[in-house]
């Protein structure tokens, strides 16, 4: 017996508890999160990279929010909801209120950095041109911060994909049940392989947020990031945006 | 009760805090020699950066609970053993700093080089005695980054039931008790601020001269 029989057990690829759908939890629980973090944190953004206001406010409630244990947070969240709420929802919430919280900085960094990062002069043309603000802000400053943005998306898909495994101690299904059973269980293959099922997953997350870059962001854009790059570090395809601890 | 509780386990706590703070320190100082030659490196070679910088970053796309149980794998340790720990974090701290040490360098005023080399310093004595020293604010920056994001990511070890601060997050957890649960939260946030105030105060004591030219 060795981690890549139990990877490679059929019995542990079919079923309710099998790897395709413990996979297909974990997806759709990050998948959540970052759906509600995106709908909270992009407008909040773009309004942030408008008007200039709250910039401090975001960085160090992002900072201060690295020095909470994400795992303390998560118990206590239960605790607290515990004797109100039945069911699978004494999980479920708690886990996604700590996704959220850990998915919105990076996205509210990223939006708001990529708004300013803008070229003026880009403005300015759009501006000659006739555009309205809102043209401007649709078709100038959101196109030209999507690289930010989207390596904030890609920062907080990591660390909510990895944090989600977490959520397996509270008793929620997903690829950290084979971790915390395995665990309970002392059984070291399942947990290796849960281990391994999910590095896997995390990686592939990395190189497809890559290759999303690669397609959506404007080819004007990748040339200045490009030319950028040999010269000083681009925020661009590196991340600037810190990541917290997951 | 409250107090009753901390009260009574105050040993313990004063134990995990100990082993929380080893296991935090230890690998944020490995992690911060290991980053300097690889740092240095990619500062030097223009070719080289983008796969050195790229692939200490990727490290950090690996979930720490999968790392804390890959490792032993890899190693040949006890999945008990708190260097499994140590070494994770360490790749963490090597994976945020080699970025750092290199921008880091790279933020070096040309002045100052040429200065050095027109005072014949030898190129090491330039790095040790002119380069290293003028980075220490942006090498401090990235490790107060990495110091705070040890602090937490070493509680996720209480999973495997490896002792520090996050033993107090599974403890109330199981027993449904608030009070061990927040004893350790605020004490991992305390120790974080501790820490990183430490590099803070190390940081003005490295770099006097700041104060006069740059601190405005």
């Amino acid at each position: 017996m060795s981690v890549l029989d139990w990877l490679t057990d059929p019995a542990n690829w079919s079923g309710s508890d099998g790897i395709p759908t413990q996979m297909g939890y974990q997806l759709l629980y990050t998948g959540i999160a970052l759906l509600i973090a995106l709908v909270i944190a992009v407008p909040l953004g773009i309004l942030i990279g408008y008007t200039g206001k709250g910039e401090r406010l975001v960085a160090g409630s992002a900072n201060a929010l690295r020095a909470l244990p994400t795992l303390g947070l998560l118990i206590l969240l239960f605790l607290l909801i515990s004797p109100v709420v039945a069911g699978q929802l004494v999980y479920v919430i708690p886990t996604i209120v700590v996704l959220v919280l850990l998915a919105v900085p990076p996205i509210l960094t990223g939006t708001y950095t990529g708004i300013q990062s803008a070229d003026p002069d880009a403005v300015g043309a759009a501006r000659a041109m006739g555009y309205t603000k809102t043209q401007i802000l649709l078709h100038v400053q959101l196109p030209c911060a999507l690289p930010l943005l989207l390596s904030g998306i890609r920062s907080s898909t990591l660390q909510v994909v990895s944090t989600a495994t977490v959520a397996s101690y509270l008793g929620l299904q997903g690829l950290g049940r084979y971790i915390i059973d395995g665990r309970a269980q002392a059984d070291f293959f399942q947990m290796a392989g849960g281990a391994i099922l999910v590095a896997v997953l995390a990686f592939a997350l990395e190189i497809a947020f890559t290759a999303l870059g690669a397609l959506v962001v404007s080819p004007g854009l990748r040339r200045t990031s490009r030319r950028r790059r040999t010269s000083t570090p681009a925020a661009v395809t590196t991340g600037a945006i810190p990541r917290t601890a997951t | 009760m409250t107090p009753a509780w901390i009260w009574e386990n105050l040993p313990l706590i004063g134990e995990l805090m100990l082993s929380h703070l080893w296991l935090t320190l230890t690998p944020t100082v490995l992690g911060l020699l290991v980053s300097l030659p690889f740092g240095w490196w990619a500062h030097r070679s223009r070719r080289g950066r983008p796969f050195i910088v790229g692939t200490a970053g990727l490290l950090y796309t690996i979930p720490s609970l999968a790392l804390f149980i890959i490792l032993p794998t890899i190693l040949g340790t006890k999945i008990l053993d708190p260097i499994n720990i140590v070494i994770a974090l360490t790749v963490y701290t090597v994976s945020l700093l080699v970025r750092v040490v290199s921008d880091g360098l790279g933020s070096v005023p040309v002045e100052a080089v040429q200065a050095a080399e027109a005072m014949g310093y030898r190129s090491w004595q330039r790095l040790l005695l002119v380069e290293l020293p003028v980075a220490v604010p942006v090498i401090a920056a990235g490790l107060r980054v990495a110091v705070v994001s040890n602090v937490s990511i070493v509680t996720m070890a209480a999973l495997l039931g490896i002792p520090q601060l996050g033993t107090l997050f599974t403890q109330g957890f199981q027993l449904r008790l608030y009070v061990p649960l927040i004893t350790g939260i605020l004490l991992c946030v305390v120790l974080a601020i501790l820490l990183d105030l430490i590099i803070v105060k190390l940081n003005d004591l490295a770099t006097p001269w700041r104060d006069r030219t740059v601190a405005a």
